[in-house]
């Protein structure tokens, strides 16, 4: 124990007299904490309309102004030509092209049916997908209401007809930041939990600092250990300071307990440091630490679920996030923040992550020699 | 005098005869470096390929297979073939049938599902006897965009049946609504990912492996021996970037292969174009690398730089995977000075709109522009003097 004391108290110090990697450990995260879920919003808005009316007629100008008041899209060229229109598109100056056909007004009244045509830069497929469907919306709510115009229905409906209700739950505002400050969160800990864990062992073994702590009588798990609690506190301090700027910028506060997700992050911390330590094992220099666990972070972070739902990766991948203690995390920090969820909720995340600490801790451990 | 001082010194230096021979041997140098250090070299090739199939297979914002939850509590024909017609699409993957009200939030709050159909008492005779019944959608809109698509899918199979049982009669005044998908019409995720991915690797492989391996030289101590040699310091530093632009050659190579045998993402627009706007791009990050490297003083701190200063703008302002459109206007005007956010742009109009150089020279002067700016910042700050 008092080795492991010593040994706590050179690193602290080591951590400590470095100020530059101070200010980066607490300042730039907070910065992208703030910046971030700014930029992360991926609500579907602002389209940038192009219009082509060959028709002007009283319709063609009632659907124009029904589209541009919905809110969503925004009225940015208005061509005569369908090539025009298609060129606004290449130059990225409209998303989505309405192209109202001549006589429009006139086939609707007299054959009862008008075709308009509607074409989007699919290059974004999220994007184009619910501008489409978003414009249909609209398209269809107008023909309802110019149905309306002309005939009286009767009082009861002349067919069968379903009627879907939404209820957006959790998340009722369809707030993006609400979903993506917890998981930014988890990505920030998790980067300067793995990275600095493992330069710091490299770094040793590159100065030649590490030989005088083989040489000395401190055990394999009181070295590991003496390396693993400092940043382990660092991470949790972090993680202290992204929930208050959560909490207090965001406004966002967990309808679960904070206790659930302290227990929940002590635990994948010790995990992802044990990953990070193992790294070190392994590399002879830092480029290679660094590139090693930057490149492990990212595949980690891409297949967490953070940007992209797992369930619409293909099965492969979805078998590659079960053995990813990031996606783990992101997903007990939504459960708790947004739905509530308490400890029984995510027994089978915190017994998975218990699995993740010992195995890649005692992998460290062992792997680590005090011979070079 | 400083020139005497060279030409003295090139008289005993064996190999300081010519500039130009100097140089290749300070490049030999640096790409035995890369060369020996195989682990490193294999992350270097390996990467981008690893993401591109990451990205281009795995990573989709298409939504499909979602876990949802039924309650039915009118269990008739009409519910049964509705869940049926539900269940075989592929968009969800019905995985459970929900008893009570109580139920739905449980089972929302186990994480496991991000839809609820919740059919109420009597859905086939309303429907019969009044013409009107309802379903209502509960969706988990913790993530919105998957809601609001998971919500458009199930009423859109909804509707389908509502027509079905309709026997198809045409409506009078229908507006009918003809959409084309151009430039992707299967709405692929690669699409859009193929290009950012490029930019983000260049990026990360120039700009952060050169100004790591010059710090290194200064942390280890052996750039005081380089700093003496009679080559110019600045040349030095380029010396230091060459390999690295081969290695980065090396990878768009790879990963244009590979998006279009292997994602099948076409290079619609002239492929020499591409190749030479992409050197720019490696010449811009590699500047960029160089600034870093001026300023950083160890191997860490360099990475961190490079990482918060580099890796997330590029990652956060190309555009690739947030809407820029929809950022704060302080961001959006941010976004301007990440180089990324140009070559995205570029890439985008040769690769997958098929456009030529009238198209892009605004960026490509933009691009060019930014390099000289920080190669002029990185010549006057080179210290030839350590510390």
């Amino acid at each position: 124990m008092r080795v492991l004391r010593f040994l706590l108290q050179k690193e602290l110090r080591q951590i400590f007299r470095d100020r530059a990697i101070i200010r980066v450990l607490f300042i730039m995260p907070m910065i992208q904490l703030l910046i971030l879920p700014l930029a992360a919003d991926y609500e579907i808005k602002n389209i940038n309309l192009g219009v082509v009316d060959h028709d002007h007629s009283e319709y063609s100008r009632k659907l124009i102004n029904k589209i541009t008041s919905s809110g969503y899209f925004k009225l940015q060229d208005y061509s005569t030509t369908f090539q025009q229109g298609l060129r606004s598109i290449e130059k990225d100056k409209t998303d989505l092209i309405l192209e109202i056909p001549s006589h429009f007004e006139k086939d609707l009244v007299k054959e009862d049916e008008a075709t308009l045509l509607v074409a989007v830069n699919a290059i974004n497929g999220v994007k184009a997908g619910l501008g489409a469907a978003y414009i249909q919306g609209i398209i269809q709510g107008y023909n309802q209401e110019l149905r309306k115009q002309w005939i009286q229905f009767p009082r009861m409906n002349p067919e069968p007809t379903i009627e879907a209700t939404f209820s957006n739950w959790f998340n009722p505002t369809m707030n993006y930041r609400v979903f993506m400050v917890p998981g930014i969160l988890v990505m920030l800990v998790t980067i300067i939990g793995s990275s600095f864990a493992s330069n710091n062992i490299v770094r040793e073994k590159e100065m030649g600092t590490i030989e005088q702590i083989n040489v000395s009588p401190i055990k394999k798990w009181q070295f590991i250990l003496g390396k693993l609690i400092p940043f382990w506190m660092l991470a949790l301090f972090v993680l202290t300071i992204g929930l208050t700027i959560a909490r207090l910028i965001y406004n966002i506060i967990p309808l679960g307990n904070y206790i659930t997700i302290y227990i929940f992050a002590s635990i994948y911390l010790l995990a992802i440091l044990g990953l990070g330590l193992l790294l070190s094992t392994f590399a002879q220099t830092q480029q290679q630490s660094m590139l090693v666990s930057f490149f492990l972070t990212m595949i980690f972070n891409l297949l967490s679920g953070l940007f992209t739902p797992i369930e619409s990766m293909p099965s492969w991948a979805q078998t590659i996030t079960r053995f990813n203690p990031v996606s783990y995390f992101i997903e007990v920090m939504r459960m708790v923040i947004l739905k509530g969820s308490g400890l029984t909720d995510i027994k089978f995340h915190l017994i998975a992550m218990i699995g993740f600490a010992i195995f890649f801790n005692s992998w460290a451990i062992i792997n680590y020699r005090k011979r070079s | 005098m400083a020139n005497n001082l060279i030409k003295s010194n090139s008289l005993q230096h064996p190999y300081a005869r010519g500039g130009g021979k100097q140089f290749l041997i300070f490049v030999k140098k640096e790409w035995l470096h890369i060369w020996r250090d195989k682990r490193t070299l294999f992350i270097l090739i390996f990467m981008p390929i690893v993401q591109i199939l990451l990205y281009g297979f795995a990573l989709t914002n298409e939504v499909k297979n979602a876990k949802i939850a039924i309650f039915d509590q009118s269990k008739d024909i009409a519910t049964t073939a509705i869940t049926n017609e539900i269940a075989a699409s592929k968009y969800f993957n019905l995985i459970k049938n929900l008893h009570s009200y109580q139920d739905i939030e449980a089972t929302f709050r186990e994480g496991k599902i991000r839809m609820a159909l919740v059919f109420p008492n009597e859905f086939r005779n309303n429907l019969l006897h009044t013409n009107q019944a309802q379903i209502q959608l509960i969706a988990d809109a913790s993530d919105p965009n998957t809601a609001n698509t998971l919500t458009n899918y199930a009423t859109s199979v909804i509707n389908d049946y509502q027509q079905s049982i309709n026997q198809n009669k045409p409506l009078p005044y229908t507006i009918k609504t003809q959409v084309r998908m151009l430039y992707n019409p299967e709405l692929k995720g690669a699409y859009s990912f193929v290009p950012g991915v490029m930019a983000l690797v260049l990026m990360l492989v120039c700009a952060m492996m050169t100004s790591i391996s010059i710090v290194r030289e200064k942390e280890i101590g052996t750039m005081e021996v380089i700093l003496v040699s009679p080559l110019k310091p600045f040349r030095i530093i380029i010396a230091k970037t060459i390999p690295y632009l081969l290695v980065s050659m090396l990878n768009i190579g790879s990963i244009l292969l590979l998006s279009v045998y292997a994602l099948d993402v076409p290079i619609v627009g002239s492929l020499w174009l591409l190749l030479a706007e992409s050197t720019l791009f490696t010449i811009t990050s590699l500047s960029v690398g160089i600034l870093i490297s001026n300023t950083a003083k160890t191997q860490q701190t360099a990475q961190f730089t490079s990482l918060m200063s580099l890796f997330l703008p590029t990652l956060l302002f190309s555009g690739f995977m947030f809407p820029i459109e929809n950022m704060p206007i302080p961001l959006q005007i941010i976004s301007n000075i990440v180089p990324a956010k140009w070559y995205y742009i570029i890439v985008k109009s040769i690769m997958i709109k098929g456009l030529g150089f009238g198209a892009i020279w605004k960026e490509t002067m933009i691009l060019i522009s930014m390099t000289l700016v920080l190669l002029g910042i990185s010549i006057r700050n080179f210290k030839i003097r350590l510390s």
